[in-house]
């Protein structure tokens, strides 16, 4: 799984006028061993790529290969056009302990943007790699970066005695894929907790659903739902301490529930005899966002976290389902019907105005990334699920290589916490 | 009861014109006299055929499913049991009528279009369609469970509406 991102990377960048050209010099070593632990620069130049915001200059170009801030020669960059340069290097300081130090510079006023030195292992060098991308992501752009987050996702494997279902997370690029659960019956639905410790999902084992919460590092996991007919569409509350559920009962009715994960208590939100589902909270706990056909078709209702009148969000086409909000509350992602096509829309909350983001048949599964600028959703290539990412504003769109067999259901964690 | 075998029979070769492609037994002979009887309740019960009391439990419910059929699929966007598979249904609820301690497990399925947990309560409508028909057939609830597995075990991985079709089902399974 090493090379996954490397060996498939597809970049499709539209309407970028211009990426950013920017140079990652090949990072300096200082250790006891021949061998670079981790090629930092590439990590780094990978997600600025990634990004489709930058155009990373080619090594074989570059004028110099500084490690270190006081042997920059600026006219060499500028030359080149290139109006940031990061270099470092890693500076080993025990058996396994390591200094891993980089500095950006803007070439144009010939200073320094940033500059950090940060204690790493070999084991948390890469996340400290994709740390300094999100610190040079956010000096050049204004954005937060979520090149230190991760991404869960659910893979159906074809074997002989048939479908093998994995949960899975993996760093948001592709890399250090671990599963986290498998089973032979379908596994749904998966939500991360605002910590991040923390999966919610759907389990079909025993050929019956039920929910549970389960602790990444631990592995341990407990059932939280396990009512009669359906227990499906988990979704984390903003303080933790609750998911929105789907309960059927035993007569098959789906509607919204409140679970209060410690004590277990449920309290029903909605009573519609349609299919109400896919519930999600609104960043400020205020509201529940769903998915209810009450008239007719799925559309988009939000109802108060505390209950009443749900009221409709959306409008537009005849199936708007899987409401996701993004992290700073200003829009709305859904799968939407978008002329025979299942396609990720985006809502304006305070405009209402809809954006199809993606141009697949079947896509599905919208999910925020934690900077609110860019989703991740489930689409089709030759029949399996495969994972892509756009920028909330379309322009730039890219294919994620992550997991093997057919790829769904894609969730982007929240921000790591320190 | 042979009443009861007779009309899976009966059933089965009503069946027969729609699903050519499903590979069946031969019809044996059968006693029309009974072929009008559909959901005509438990009360009546010609005792006079006595092989299938000898049979145990598990080969009834087997035969039962084998002749009688078991998937029973749906139009788009549809949770309305078609009227040529409304015999399988009758003939299924006749069969958990004569044995109470028969169960099934009802299991619906939605094509892949659109999001999933909206086709998990697609599927759930589905089987619960078939549920409501085999209790106003006198079937206990008690007998009857449904799961709805929505888009996530598809019978047929393509993508074509003759793909889409096949997975618009319900599947009856005798869990005893």
């Amino acid at each position: 799984m090493a090379s996954a991102a490397n060996a498939d990377l597809v970049i499709d960048v539209q309407g970028v006028s211009r990426p950013t050209p920017v140079a990652i010099v090949p990072f300096g070593w200082e250790g006891d061993s021949p061998s670079v632990p981790l090629d930092v620069a590439t990590v780094i130049k990978n997600d600025l790529l990634r990004s489709g915001r930058f155009a990373p200059t080619s090594e074989n170009d570059m004028l110099q290969k500084p490690t270190d801030g006081v042997d920059l020669d600026f006219d060499d960059w500028s030359v080149l056009g290139v109006e940031a340069v990061v270099v470092g290097r890693i500076i080993q300081t025990g058996a396994n302990a390591y200094t891993l130090q980089f500095q950006l510079f803007d070439t144009f006023r010939r200073k320094q943007l940033v500059g950090y030195r940060m204690p790493v292992s070999r084991g948390t060098m890469r996340f400290a790699a994709h740390r300094a991308a999100d610190m040079i992501y956010e000096k050049l752009t204004g954005i937060k970066g979520v090149f230190g987050t991760k991404v869960a996702y659910v893979t159906a494997k074809e074997q002989p005695d048939g479908r093998l279902y994995s949960l899975v997370v993996s760093d948001q690029d592709g890399e250090n894929e671990h599963t986290i659960m498998e089973s032979e019956d379908p596994i749904m639905s998966p939500a991360w907790s605002p910590d991040s410790r923390q999966l919610a999902y759907v389990s079909f084992e025993g050929s019956k659903s039920s929910i549970f919460v389960q602790t990444l590092r631990s592995g341990n996991r407990f059932q939280v739902s396990n009512k009669p007919g359906i227990n499906g569409a988990p979704a984390f509350s903003p303080d933790g301490r609750k998911l929105v559920i789907t309960l059927g009962g035993i007569n098959g009715n789906p509607d919204i529930y409140v679970l209060d994960i410690t004590s277990r208590q449920t309290k029903r939100l909605t009573t519609h005899r349609a299919i109400d589902t896919e519930g999600t909270w609104s960043p400020d706990g205020k509201y529940i966002y769903f998915t209810s056909d009450r008239a007719g078709g799925p559309q988009v209702y939000r109802i108060s976290a505390n209950g009443g009148t749900p009221e409709r969000i959306t409008f537009e086409g005849s199936y708007n389902a899987r409401p996701r909000l993004s992290p700073d509350g200003t829009r709305l992602a859904m799968v939407h019907n978008d002329r025979g096509n299942f396609r990720i829309a985006v809502m304006n909350i305070e405009r209402r105005d809809l954006l199809v983001l993606s141009t697949g048949r079947q896509d599905e599964s919208p999910s925020f990334a934690p900077n609110s600028d860019s989703l991740i959703y489930a689409t089709r290539q030759g029949g399996d699920g495969v994972l892509e990412t756009v920028s909330a504003d379309g322009l730039i769109r890219q294919k994620m290589a992550s997991g093997q067999g057919d790829v769904r259901e894609p969730v982007w964690s929240p921000f790591p916490r320190f | 009861m042979f009443y009861y075998k007779i009309f899976a029979v009966a059933v089965l070769s009503a069946l027969l014109a729609g699903c050519p492609a499903t590979p069946v037994p031969d019809p044996e002979p059968v006693d029309t006299t009974y072929g009008g009887e559909v959901g005509a309740g438990a009360d009546t019960v010609d005792t006079a055929g006595t092989d299938v009391k000898t049979m145990r439990g598990g080969e009834f419910i087997e035969e039962t499913a084998e002749s009688l059929g078991t998937i029973i699929y749906f139009e788009f966007d549809s949770s309305q049991v078609r009227a040529e598979d409304q015999d399988l249904v009758a003939g299924h609820a006749i069969a958990l009528n004569e044995k109470p301690g028969a169960n099934v497990r009802l299991e619906g399925h939605a094509d892949e279009r659109g999001s999933r947990e909206y086709n998990i309560g697609l599927g759930e409508r589905r089987a619960q369609a078939v549920r409501q028909m085999l209790m106003i057939q006198g079937v206990s609830a008690s007998q009857i469970q449904t799961v709805s597995f929505g888009e996530e075990r598809p019978e047929s991985r393509g993508s074509s509406e003759s793909d889409y079709a096949e997975n618009r089902r319900v599947v009856i399974k005798y869990t005893n």
